[in-house]
């Protein structure tokens, strides 16, 4: 579990070099305090958070991650509907060539379908309860081995 | 990055490759050499692109605006940039972009470019990045690239510097006339936006305006350019014809008088003031702790501060 000092190291290591993340609002659902919160708590942690609001498709997130070239995508999802639209994003991404994005899932997820969830390739999964400190360094982490790729 | 690589970043981006635009622009905000060379590459001519610049208070429904001019602009067939800027945290040094909130219908559309770009410290909220990128949107032949700004009421001038156009967007019941007659952001306007117009008060925040606009010399150009008043309700969808039209007759009259071209030589020239006062700024920074406080003539140590900055970027 990351504490404070542990999220200082990471930030050490990026090197002064901004981390930009994708926080987005998948399907239709509303319920965007959750989305909120860990948008600021990433802002506060110093990385540059583009958030999308409510009600986005998988090809609007896909498209922000292009313009915005983010180096994490940061989904949540409230509706239930979290298997087929993370399978329609994971496909877009490949196709889109943006596969070596890491993405993170936050939401009510039932323990079930995580497994299903990892093997489409989903990086992180966030479940109620989850503390902000845990996502700000799960985030870094993702970012900064994606930069040493 | 090697320069072949850059030179194949390039050409995909100029073939229309989104993910390539979208790497060059980052490539532009992360460091000042790489951005050097990609504007060495591109820049050159003029590429025909019309910036608008949008300025405003904080909530007077810019992005919203933008928004709206976009679906316009679109129906016209053109293609679009959007730079939008947002504050970044002095203290964290994180920020929250969420201009393009407003503007996602817009996100999966091909003709549409939209960046968001952090202040990252720079007072004016204009950083040497984001002028760099309208560079690079203007050759990459996008026909309007609209640059929102950060809205922080009447330090937030710096737009003029870099526009072909400039609306000044505010809203209903901010402020009385005295606000309107004030220094600063009311005086850079070529065309003033009263949005949110079917609020009360509307009626009363117009003649405010217009009284200011009357009286005054307020205006951007000496020239014959009288600034326009535009009322407009962008959630609603009213106005907005009258508005683009507004934008089209201004962008005339600047060709006109040979002003479009005057524009973007000052844009180029504040691009590069905006680079050397990053350089200069950030080794400053740097040799902090090297300044004498014991020196009494603070004067003298200034200049031999400037000095050593000089050599060091040498």
């Amino acid at each position: 579990m990351g504490g404070a000092t542990d999220i200082l190291e990471l930030l050490k290591k990026s090197k002064g070099r901004r981390i930009k993340v994708l926080v987005a609002k998948l399907g239709l659902d509303g319920h965007d305090r959750g989305a909120k919160v860990v948008a600021r708590a990433l802002k506060d942690a110093g990385l540059e958070v583009i958030y999308t609001g409510i009600r986005q498709t998988p090809e609007q997130v896909v498209e922000t991650a292009i313009q915005e070239d983010v180096d994490v995508i940061g989904v949540s999802i409230l509706s239930g509907a979290h298997i087929p639209l993370m399978k329609k994003l994971m496909e877009l991404l490949r196709e889109k060539g943006l596969d070596d994005v890491p993405v993170l899932l936050g939401g009510t997820i039932p323990i079930p379908d995580i497994p299903k969830l990892k093997e489409l390739g989903i990086r992180n999964i966030f479940l109620p309860g989850t503390s902000l400190k845990e996502i700000i360094k799960e985030t870094l982490e993702a970012a900064l081995e994606r930069r040493e790729e | 990055m090697t320069t072949q690589e850059l030179d194949t970043l390039i050409d995909k981006a100029f073939q229309g490759d989104r993910a390539s635009i979208g790497r060059l622009l980052t490539y532009i905000e992360r460091s000042p050499l790489d951005a050097s060379r990609i504007l060495n590459k591109v820049m050159g001519g003029e590429g025909g692109g019309h910036v608008i610049g949008v300025t405003g208070i904080p909530g007077s429904g810019k992005s919203t605006l933008i928004s709206k001019l976009i679906s316009r602009y679109k129906e016209q067939g053109l293609r679009i940039a959007v730079v939008a800027i947002d504050p970044t945290s002095p203290l964290s040094k994180g920020a929250l972009l969420g201009d393009r909130i407003r503007m996602q219908e817009h996100a999966t559309d091909p003709r549409v470019f939209i960046r968001s770009v952090p202040t990252r410290g720079v007072k004016g909220g204009l950083s040497f990045s984001g002028v760099a990128m309208i560079e690079v949107f203007d050759k990459l032949g996008f026909d309007k690239i609209i640059v929102e700004s950060i809205g922080v009421g009447q330090t937030d001038i710096d737009i003029m510097n870099l526009a072909h156009t400039i609306l000044v967007v505010t809203a209903p019941g901010m402020g009385d006339e005295i606000q309107a007659l004030k220094a600063g952001i009311m005086e850079i306007g070529d065309i003033y936006v009263l949005n949110k117009s079917d609020k009360p008060e509307a009626n009363r925040t117009y003649a405010y305006l217009d009284f200011a606009l009357e009286t005054g010399e307020i205006g951007s150009e000496k020239l014959k350019w009288r600034p326009k008043l535009i009322k407009t309700s962008a959630a609603l969808g009213q106005g907005i014809d009258e508005l683009v039209k507004a934008v089209e007759e201004h962008l005339e009259f600047i060709k006109e008088y040979g002003i479009y071209s005057e524009k973007i030589s000052a844009r180029r020239r504040y691009m590069v003031r905006l680079l050397a006062e990053k350089l200069f700024t950030e080794k400053l920074e740097e040799i902090d702790e090297e300044i004498d406080i014991a020196n009494r003539d603070i004067y003298l140590e200034a200049i031999k501060l400037i000095n050593k900055v000089v050599s060091q970027l040498g």
